[in-house]
């Protein structure tokens, strides 16, 4: 895309093209490219050929676990019920997506519109984070087909998966409604953006309430299996606590990981207004995840105390527990802190990714690693079960990937309107660029001649 | 704040708590088991682990055929676990000691206040009049959230079915059995005597007989009569029960009341959060409209609620 930019691709990000015509949907969804320029675009970026890789060989064995069971293509063990699919899937992806959320809480709530250039791609982690933590929940479930029951057929209200099931499915609708202003925004139906501004307040409370409650009851979920989950990582009082209060610096750091990578990526995408203010923005998300951490360390810390739990820490279990708290956690608070004091953004973001993996850690920690560490044998996921994590996690990024070149996430959308009252929201360097090129896909054919 | 906006949040805010209401867990004191629960005593003492047990489910529950016959010793090398094909299973232990080996029978335990049952999102599980804890495959979904939950491991779940798996256990014989009055089919085969059959409250007596009349044989302690709330199985001992594979640290306390701290704090945050949000926000706009040229900068506000 960077190269096509150079000769004059006029990048969409508002209904009208160049020469002032309405765009068409199949434009648009090319990215304003004829259809060859979008394939030779797709097949010149070289992560793509890795993603086809990972699907040639991953959607077979997705499919066939739907034909030869779960024992072909998981480790299918009764001591071990959960495995990649929700120790990864599931409790990982979820935390991570608690972005949503917390920035729809800060920008509608607390009224931070200097956080806006990021919020609504905070609101797009969560939304896929979470639809793809139910993708991973349908490859897991034994019968997948039948995942409405707890809403329709059979209830069992004591059970906190119900509760997870109840929440996550609304909290998914609530994060549609809040992302579908950016698509209706692209697709031209301003009545629909209207009409969810209006009940944006709703939505964001709601939001809060849902996602205090499930991200809490995915660890509490845990509880049910005292025996099981390891004394360090299992806290009866406060399992839940740990999970929520560890879910918001996951969520803020996931946004300040996905941002730097798109920044890189596909800086063609973002406008001056998210590339001037990302660092700025990033410094506050890092403060904010920085007193996430503090408080979870210190709720950790008095889990153990209020069990009485020291002892553990000297053990080999208690080795592998001080290993995520100080590189997970305890590390990254310390580079972030640091980061933000001086404004060394690279050591925010590297405290940021780092807090990622301390919660993608924890998470994989309490479901699988130490899960059942009174047994004498471990279980190592198969190969197939790895292979279907991987490929659903590549679906993910595809589309991620999809939606951020499309939808006004990164940009702000332009109407002839807006043009005139909000002058500074259009790209400079991208209008200054059209300009000069007279003629665009002239000179951008002639470059594909050159390839 | 426009008043048709908070009124808007407010419904919202309500639809979600009247949705929630549902979500509260029955915090029942302490269920001590239904008065005429059956239950099965098992005196490890009697067991000489000739798996005939095994066989009788394997036939009564129309098992399919297990890899190695009922008499192949082989299978005492390694310990064991019920599964989806084989509801329950005997294993060996102290097979070292002078006095000989013990064995003991595993299956599920048809606790008085069942895990399974209690984190079932689709209540599947019943714990009926008679002592079983049975269940319905019609509504299982498959998340296998009883199997973690299990503090016995004792329900296996039939992976290699691609259409229909679902989750199988010891049902106590419910439907052929124990419905009509009848023991279950591994009490009624055992040629040792070592199952006995009877009302709960009953087995426990006259475990705590048999400890009193012959203490040397016997350790004292029915396990059963109180872990995680009391089950429908107990078992008598001649050794401590952790050299027997059983997992002793197990709170006397039924798995739920772990999971009450949570579910009791569900209502609080379903109630208490509209308001304070909705609230926060109203002071927010406030501020806004009162000093225009605040500095946002300054106002670093930690973006967790």
């Amino acid at each position: 895309m960077k190269k096509m930019i150079q000769h004059g691709l006029a990048i969409v990000d508002s209904p009208y093209d160049d020469e002032g015509k309405k765009r068409t949907l199949v434009n648009k969804l090319l990215l304003g490219l004829t259809p060859s320029q979008y394939l030779l675009q797709a097949f010149r970026n070289p992560f793509n050929w890795i993603l086809a890789a990972i699907f040639a060989i991953g959607i077979p064995i997705l499919i066939g676990r739907f034909f030869f069971g779960l024992a072909w293509a998981t480790s299918g063990s009764n001591d071990y019920p959960w495995g990649l699919f929700l120790g990864f899937g599931l409790f990982a992806m979820v935390p991570l997506s608690s972005s949503g959320f917390q920035l729809g809480t800060a920008c509608e709530i607390f009224g931070r519109h200097d956080l806006e250039p990021i919020e609504r791609l905070a609101l797009l982690n969560g939304l896929l984070g979470y639809f793809f933590a139910v993708m991973y929940l349908l490859a897991d479930l034994g019968q997948p087909w039948r995942l409405p029951y707890p809403m329709v057929v059979s209830f069992g209200p004591a059970a906190v998966l119900f509760l997870v099931a109840w929440h996550v499915a609304t909290y998914l609708s609530v994060q549609v409604a809040e992302v579908s202003t950016a698509f209706f925004e692209w697709i031209g139906f301003p009545a629909g953006k209207r009409a969810i501004r209006k009940i944006t307040l709703g939505l964001t409370v709601s939001g809060i309430i849902l996602s205090t409650l499930h991200q809490g009851a995915l660890g509490a979920l845990f509880t049910y299996a005292p025996g099981k989950v390891h004394p360090l990582w299992y806290s009866s009082s406060f399992q839940w606590l740990h999970f929520f209060v560890s879910s918001l610096p996951g969520g803020l750091c996931m946004v300040i990981t996905v941002s730097t990578i798109v920044a890189k990526t596909m800086a063609w995408r973002g406008d001056s207004r998210f590339h001037e203010k990302l660092d700025k923005v990033t410094v506050s998300l890092a403060k904010g995840a920085c007193m996430g951490i503090a408080t979870y360390i210190t709720i950790k810390l008095i889990g153990i105390a209020h069990d009485n739990k020291w002892a553990y820490l000297d053990t080999g279990w208690g080795q592998w527990f001080m290993f995520e708290i100080i590189v997970g956690f305890m590390l990254p608070l310390t580079l972030m802190t640091y980061g933000v004091h001086t404004r060394k953004m690279a050591i925010v973001r590297i405290g940021a990714f780092m807090t990622v993996f301390g919660v993608v850690l924890n998470r994989v920690n309490t479901a699988m690693i130490t899960f059942n560490w009174k047994l004498p044998h471990r279980e190592i996921p198969p190969w197939r079960e790895v292979i279907i994590s991987l490929t659903i996690f590549a679906t993910y990024i595809v589309v991620y990937r999809f939606i951020l070149y499309r939808l006004p996430i990164l940009y702000k959308w332009r109407r002839q309107e807006q043009e005139e009252t909000v002058p500074e929201a259009v790209p400079a360097a991208a209008r200054g660029r059209r300009e000069a090129s007279t003629v665009p896909v002239a000179s951008y054919s002639r470059m594909t001649k050159l390839d | 704040m426009k008043r048709r906006n908070f009124l808007k949040a407010c419904l919202i805010g309500g639809t979600t708590i009247a949705l929630g209401k549902t979500n509260k867990g029955y915090a029942s004191g302490s269920f001590e088991g239904y008065p005429e629960a059956m239950g099965v005593l098992v005196d490890t003492t009697r067991c000489i682990g000739c798996r005939s047990c095994e066989a009788a489910c394997n036939k009564e529950q129309k098992l399919p055929e297990p890899d190695t016959s009922f008499d192949d010793p082989s299978v005492f090398e390694h310990d064991r676990r019920p599964t989806a094909k084989a509801y329950t299973v005997v294993n060996r232990y102290q097979k070292e000691q002078p006095s000989g080996p013990v064995y003991r029978k595993v299956q599920c335990n048809h606790c008085n206040e069942p895990a399974c049952l209690t984190s079932c999102f689709v209540n599947a599980y019943t714990k009926t009049q008679e002592g079983a804890v049975i269940y319905n495959s019609k509504v299982c979904v498959g998340c296998r959230n009883c199997m973690i939950a299990c503090p016995f491991n004792a329900p296996g779940y039939d992976y290699d079915s691609a259409t229909n798996p679902v989750v199988k256990k010891c049902i106590l014989c419910y439907d052929t059995r124990l419905k009509y009055g009848r023991p279950p089919a591994c009490v009624e085969i055992c040629p040792q005597e070592a199952l006995t059959f009877g009302h709960r409250a009953d087995l426990i007596k006259l475990a705590h007989e048999r400890i009193r009349a012959t203490p040397d044989r016997y350790v004292d302690h029915v396990y059963g009569e109180k872990e995680v709330g009391g089950t429908s199985w107990l078992y008598l001992a001649p050794v401590g029960f952790d050299k027997l594979g059983f997992d002793t640290t197990l709170s006397n306390d039924p798995i739920i009341s772990n999971v009450k701290d949570f579910l009791g704090m569900v209502p609080m945050v379903l109630s208490i959060w509209p308001a304070l949000f909705s609230g926060i926000h109203l002071l927010c706009k406030n501020q806004e409209h009162g000093e225009h040229g605040h500095d946002t900068d300054s106002n670093q506000e930690d973006t967790k609620p």
